[in-house]
């Protein structure tokens, strides 16, 4: 009799065991959930008395790395700042959605990249937070295009500009030298300057000479980004209309991608693939169209043996190609914490700072007074001066028009049109089809 | 064991509480059964009939809560116009969604992919393991390291194994070609050619998982009685005989079970082509000419955003894995009938 008790008891024990666990979960689950559970250690703030602020973001934003977290935890005793970070963009922007929809699971702080920054300013303005009315924030900072892109139609904006993606050139000195082409970066400058035909005209003297094993460029697709990315209207006119079937930014920009990959000036490859990688460490092209985020990459990826060989020139027409913005969710936690830090992250001195250290370049004009940025050499690419050079670049930039499906429609023409006539040798007329099929995909509700 | 009796005790005099006596002290076996007996009694008769349902409940809560659920929910959804901007906002539209795929041209061709790619890897998979598990079968020479070494590609992860061939498979800088050079024969570009890129995230499959089939075959064939191939042995028969006319009948429902395990895996083919087609992969190639099924949905549902289209799009799949069971259930009857 006691046996069977016992038994009893203990499972008893198990089944509880299995409920608490249950409880548990859910309990997680649901502190995942909502502001209102964090609110156990009095108002937002953890038993020690610190505000924790989050920020999400993707890939890397730098201010870890600059040191901006900890100057920031200097200022303010009572804040502990946590960064989680997803490496790619078409991970984090997804999850970024649900969690908005949801209204929980979202960092104080949430990045978003530029190509979603319509989306995020059109349908889902209502959950971020105003911040053209925060303490500190004066529009006029900002690129006047760049504050435009994360306001909405009342005039509400949902994130603050953090970097931009003005477009230089950068190119192989050892091999322009070989192939007959001026090195000094003025020069290169020059040989292109105003017109992308002269870039295109330039691969074609290149090709005359080229060294053994080189190509101009590494891909169509990368001559057809830096060139869309100068005109103000590209897949969608000012009104919201999609034009992408025959704007003429797309014609002109696939035009010239075209020539490129027939002209046999590319190297065929898919950009942020490994094959291109291999490329930058083999030396295989001699020019790439560079964003300020683009030089750590060809410092990584070519690393000690491209230094000094790879320089950094204007590119033909100034352009805009990537940059992201902050901005802070209604369901965030400790909102106006989180406002502070967002605008003190993205104010000129942070931005200038951040530059220093990571090369970003900021979307606030007033940094590129800035010592930090006026003074800028980059050592790997032979001391060229990229501050002077991007900031230049950046002033140039018209406003971007940017829509809803700007990401899926860009991708389309990328990684599906040109990369089927630069790597599977399709006629342009069919990878114009199938980019268009792609897109009515895509954007078809 | 003192904690252990302390218990039972307790649990003992705790039993009595609900008899109404727990103040006396214990003099149970005197009372013979009384009332505290019929409820012990009771208590033992539902503990036997009901406690099993409550160990196995568990994995029923979870099946219902990330399995069930989701899956009904799928379906509902696969029935409205949903965003992921915009979840909560979900339009009907009834078979919209489905009627909507079959003049797709995207998710034909990710259909053809999927069986083609599907046979590209389970047919040579299964032969190879067979071949393996028969000559695994034989008396080795550490028998155990070699079966060890057989499971080591299955116990790799898909996306560090991917990623290897995506080296070994590059076009200007690949291992392959570089032997394929060696031997006199052009460069491949294995990810832009059609049938090149399905061959090569093929053979990713036959890598990963031939191994662990042939595990399974193997342990099908230490079952077989040794008599068998003592008496074809004593008829004169060669290994290859015995193989073919003693082995392949025994195992004939193993076989059948790898061959739905396999037709299930292919169906759902997601992690190779996804890695192999690197940055944007879930396209599956500049043509898709290597998107599956399983990317297709990718792309609808996280990258185009349409979440009621990527739930029809599973549901499709999901359909189509019942047909596939029912096939086999077909085949594995008349099999048994024909035995």
């Amino acid at each position: 009799m006691r046996g069977s008790t016992c038994t009893y008891r203990r499972r008893a024990v198990v089944l509880g065991a299995f409920a608490a666990l249950g409880a548990h979960l859910l309990g997680g689950c649901a502190r995942d959930d909502g502001p209102a559970a964090s609110g156990t250690g009095g108002a937002g703030s953890d038993g020690s008395g610190k505000t924790t602020i989050t920020i999400g973001t993707f890939g890397v934003f730098g201010y870890k790395q600059a040191g901006l977290y900890a100057e920031y935890e200097r200022l303010h005793p009572d804040v502990t700042i946590k960064e989680s970070v997803i490496e790619r963009n078409d991970a984090y922007y997804p999850q970024l959605l649900t969690h908005l929809a949801a209204g929980g699971g979202l960092a104080d702080i949430q990045a978003v990249e530029v190509a979603n920054i319509n989306e995020v300013a059109t349908t889902l303005s209502g959950k971020f937070e105003d911040l053209s009315k925060a303490a500190g924030v004066r529009r006029s900072d900002w690129l006047d295009w760049k504050w435009q892109q994360a306001t909405d139609r009342k005039g509400r904006t949902v994130g603050l500009g953090t970097d931009i993606g003005p477009i230089a050139m950068c190119y192989r000195k050892d091999l322009f030298k070989k192939a007959g082409l001026p090195t000094d970066r003025e020069a290169v400058g020059r040989l292109w300057a105003g017109d992308w035909q002269k870039y295109i005209d330039t691969g074609k003297a290149y090709k005359k000479r080229a060294p053994a094993g080189t190509v101009f460029t590494d891909s169509a697709a990368g001559v057809y980004n830096a060139s869309i990315h100068a005109y103000p209207e590209r897949y969608y006119d000012r009104r919201g209309k999609p034009i992408y079937a025959k704007s003429p930014a797309v014609k002109a920009s696939w035009d010239l991608a075209v020539q490129a990959a027939r002209g046999g000036l590319t190297a065929r490859l898919k950009q942020f693939e490994k094959p291109w990688d291999q490329a930058y460490a083999n030396g295989r092209f001699a020019t790439v169209a560079c964003p300020p985020w683009m030089l750590g990459y060809i410092k990584e990826k070519a690393g000690e043996a491209g230094r000094n060989k790879w320089d950094v020139a204007a590119a033909p027409r100034p352009a805009n190609w990537g940059g992201s913005f902050i901005g802070v969710p209604k369901a965030a936690r400790h909102k106006a914490a989180a406002v502070s830090l967002a605008v003190w992250l993205t104010a000129p001195a942070q931005q200038a700072k951040l530059f220093d250290r990571q090369a970003s370049i900021p979307s606030t004009p007033s940094s590129y007074d800035m010592p930090q940025v006026r003074n800028a050499r980059h050592p790997y690419f032979g001391g060229a001066p990229t501050g002077r050079i991007f900031a230049a670049a950046a002033k140039g930039i018209p406003t971007l028009v940017i829509g809803p499906d700007e990401q899926q429609i860009g991708t389309a023409f990328t990684d599906i049109g040109l990369l089927q006539i630069d790597q599977q040798g399709r006629s342009p007329r069919e990878a114009w089809k199938a980019t268009q099929k792609e897109i009515e995909n895509a954007v078809d509700e | 064991m003192t904690t252990t009796a302390t218990a039972a005790q307790d649990a003992g005099a705790g039993d009595e509480g609900p008899g109404g006596e727990g103040g006396t002290p214990r003099r149970g076996p005197d009372r013979g059964p009384g009332r505290a007996g019929r409820v012990r009694g009771r208590l033992h008769r539902w503990d036997v009939r009901y406690s099993p349902y409550a160990f196995v409940a568990p994995f029923f809560l979870f099946f219902a809560a990330f399995g069930l659920f989701p899956l009904l929910y799928t379906g509902w959804a696969s029935l409205h116009r949903v965003e992921l901007a915009a979840p909560d906002d979900m339009r009907w539209v009834g078979l919209r969604n489905y009627t909507r795929l079959l003049d797709d041209d995207f998710f034909w061709n990710a259909l053809g992919n999927t069986f083609t790619i599907g046979v590209l890897s389970t047919v040579p998979q299964l032969l190879m393991a067979l071949g393996l598990a028969h000559l695994l079968h034989y008396r080795l020479r550490a028998a155990n390291f070699w079966r060890v070494a057989l499971l080591t590609p299955y116990a790799t992860s898909v996306a560090a194994a991917t990623l290897v061939f995506v080296l070994l498979y590059g076009r200007d800088y690949g291992m392959v070609n570089w032997a394929l050079g060696a031997v006199g024969i052009d460069p491949v570009d294995w990810q832009s050619g059609t049938w090149t890129s399905r061959f090569a995230v093929s053979s990713i499959v036959i890598w990963r998982w031939t191994g662990y089939n042939a595990l399974i075959y193997l342990a099908a064939m230490r079952a077989v009685p040794d008599d068998r191939y003592e008496a074809a042995a004593l008829d004169g028969a060669s290994r290859w005989q015995q193989f073919r006319h003693v082995t392949v009948p025994a195992l004939r429902p193993t076989i059948l079970f790898t061959i739905v395990v396999s037709t299930i895996g292919a169906t759902q083919l997601f992690g190779e082509p996804l890695l192999f087609g690197g940055a944007g992969g879930q396209k599956g190639g500049a043509s898709h000419q290597f998107q599956t099924l399983g990317l297709y949905l990718y792309e609808q549902g996280w990258f185009f955003f349409h979440l009621g289209r990527a739930c029809a799009v599973a549901w499709t799949m999901f359909l189509i894995l019942l047909l596939i069971a029912a096939v086999n259930a077909t085949v594995a009857r008349r099999l048994r009938a024909s035995h």
